[in-house]
């Protein structure tokens, strides 16, 4: 408690940054996420294609890639941007799935009204298939913010501060509380964004509580 | 009218869901298209819409070939209603009658006055618009399903098996409404169903169709029931068609006996054995054995309710059920508003079938012209 005390400034600091390295590429990962589950639904050839070459993505090492990115993308190797863009990478491994299957989940026969109405591309994604598959996409989206922010911790080897510098310097120093400051206070981030994510979802889905309190 | 002319659906695999269909619903009129699985009759439908496209033949809408309109806006203009509303989940009631207005692009004021105008069109009310179709029975979604379908005021309507999700007495309920609709509205309906009951009663010509997609035959439903074109159709119509053809036949006058009766809450007078049990208005309430309730005043509990009751000028099928369903043998006959008039035996409901002619063929009927040849007759 002593060391957060003294501490509090930079843990607040840290847990800003933390924040945005797992947070930015939840967002743009799951608008990249939508063209490749569309697709993958569209083209219901080309699913296992989608599903397995961005499952694949997620078994790449995070410090690999880490150190990877600015090879690839010619920033500097402190570059805060390296983390996002592999982050974002992760985020698309989990969540294209989520979006081909919270696509596919929409029942048949709306599918078919759908059709029967006259109902075509854009509109028909953004006004009926992609409401109904919130759910199924809140869901992942859930998995793929917690992996985000436990993901980002290791970002500190390779020199981009956030709560993991916490870990990492705890852990070399011995200070138990900087330590426990650092693993609560990942929880606890990964806890908030998963509240987030769940109030969205509730917000958007006002049906699925009117199915339950069925008079 | 709804022309179909030479129309094949064969998949690549080389199954044939249609066969060379050549049929005609006519502007105003209900076509129902009945059949086993496997028959093709939901293919047909979606193919008037384009959901499905034929392999061959085609299809024209009032003259015009639908091959050669624009989709969205062909489907626009058709109403289509499908087993289990396909209501969408996410949107209100209101919303989704609004669908296709919107989606023609009505401003909002004016799909939201048309939603409300359906809403209660179709027997619903109000309150009940700003509800998601969870929240509603299977009944009531259906009945928005319809109010959708109708929201643009399409002039065609295709219906697939619209209440078969429902249990029996909404069903039949759901059935009358929408006659009810059709009277007022007039829209040139197909309608497809695997029930030969439901297209016996809806439609104003009917089309059976066997597995593998041919027309086994098609016709007025009297006209069907009377003179099947051969073992299939005589089959699939069911083996007590000649009941259910009673109910195409008006009652010529029956005659009508008199009927004593006791008021709920009085005491019975007289021997009868049987004595039929009014209220205020002279509505039939049900039977009761004066013998078992000794003298007392008559009680709700004592009433046997089990006959069904026939409506003056109604069908010689209502006339006989009534009789053969009463417990005293004495068939319950009111007027249009539900009054008694008086009582009918069965045997006399059956001289007078007896007196009347079976439903011939109208040579000049285009309903029955070209498609199919029909039997000369059946022993």
């Amino acid at each position: 408690m002593d060391w957060l005390a003294d501490n509090w400034r930079t843990v607040l600091d840290l847990s800003l940054s933390h924040l945005y390295l797992a947070g930015v590429p939840l967002v743009v990962g799951l608008v990249l996420s939508l063209p490749l589950g569309w697709a993958a639904k569209r083209w219901r050839g080309s699913y296992p294609a989608v599903v397995t070459t961005t499952g694949l993505l997620y078994t790449i090492p995070s410090l690999a890639l880490f150190v990877i990115m600015p090879l690839v993308l010619g920033t500097k190797i402190l570059d805060p941007v390296n983390v996002v863009v592999a982050m974002t990478i992760y985020t698309v491994a989990l969540l294209a799935r989520t979006v081909a299957d919270g696509l596919l989940s929409v029942p048949d026969h709306v599918e078919q009204a759908a059709t029967a109405m006259g109902y075509r591309g854009l509109r028909r994604l953004f006004g009926v298939e992609l409401p109904l598959a919130v759910p199924v996409i809140a869901a992942g989206l859930r998995v793929a913010a917690v992996s985000n922010v436990s993901i980002v911790s290791i970002a500190s080897v390779v020199g981009v501060s956030q709560l993991g510098n916490l870990l990492v310097d705890g852990y070399r120093r011995i200070i138990w509380g900087e330590l426990l400051t650092g693993i609560v206070a990942t929880m606890v981030l990964a806890l908030l964004l998963d509240l987030v994510i769940q109030t969205l979802a509730r917000t958007l889905t006002p049906w699925r509580r009117a199915a339950g309190a069925r008079s | 009218m709804i022309r179909f002319d030479g129309v094949t659906k064969q998949y690549p695999d080389g199954t044939v869901a249609v066969d060379d269909l050549s049929l005609t619903a006519p502007t105003g009129k209900i076509t129902v298209l009945v059949g086993p699985s496997g028959c093709g009759k939901t293919t047909s439908l979606r193919m008037v819409n384009r959901m499905i496209e034929p392999t061959r033949g085609s299809i024209s809408l009032d003259g015009q070939d639908t091959g050669r309109m624009p989709q969205a806006e062909l489907r626009r203009g058709i109403g289509y209603v499908i087993q289990h509303a396909g209501l969408f989940p996410h949107r209100t009631v209101l919303d989704n009658i609004g669908t296709v207005p919107r989606l023609l692009g009505w401003d909002r004021k004016r799909t939201a006055e048309r939603s409300r105008e359906l809403l209660e069109r179709v027997g619903l009310e109000l309150h009940l618009g700003d509800r998601y179709p969870a929240q509603l029975s299977g009944g009531q979604q259906q009945r928005v399903g319809v109010a959708r379908a109708l929201a643009a005021d399409p002039p065609v309507m295709l219906m697939d098996e619209p209440f078969s999700a429902v249990d029996p007495i909404v069903r039949d309920q759901l059935q009358d409404e929408f006659l009810r609709l059709q009277d007022e509205l007039g829209k040139t309906i197909v309608f497809v169903t695997h029930d030969i009951d439901e297209a016996i009663k809806l439609g104003d010509q009917v089309a059976v169709l066997r597995v593998g997609g041919t027309l086994a035959q098609v016709a007025e439903p009297s006209y069907l029931l009377a003179h099947p074109a051969d073992d299939f159709v005589a089959d699939f119509v069911g083996r007590d068609r000649g009941y259910r053809a009673l109910q195409f036949q008006a009652t010529p006058r029956l005659p009508l006996r008199s009927e004593r009766t006791v008021v709920l809450g009085e005491r019975p007078e007289g021997s009868a054995a049987w004595l039929l049990v009014v209220d205020d208005d002279r509505h039939p309430l049900g039977w009761v054995e004066p013998a078992r309730i000794g003298g007392r005043a008559v009680e709700d509990s004592d009433l046997h309710r089990g006959g069904t009751v026939a409506r003056a000028g109604g069908t010689l099928r209502g006339a006989l059920d009534a009789a053969l369903s009463s417990p005293s043998r004495r068939g319950v006959v009111v007027d249009d508003s539900g009054s008694l008039v008086g009582t009918v035996l069965a045997h006399e409901v059956l001289s007078a079938i007896e007196d009347t002619d079976r439903p011939e063929r109208d040579e000049d009927d285009p309903v029955h012209g070209g498609a199919v040849a029909v039997a000369a007759d059946e022993a």
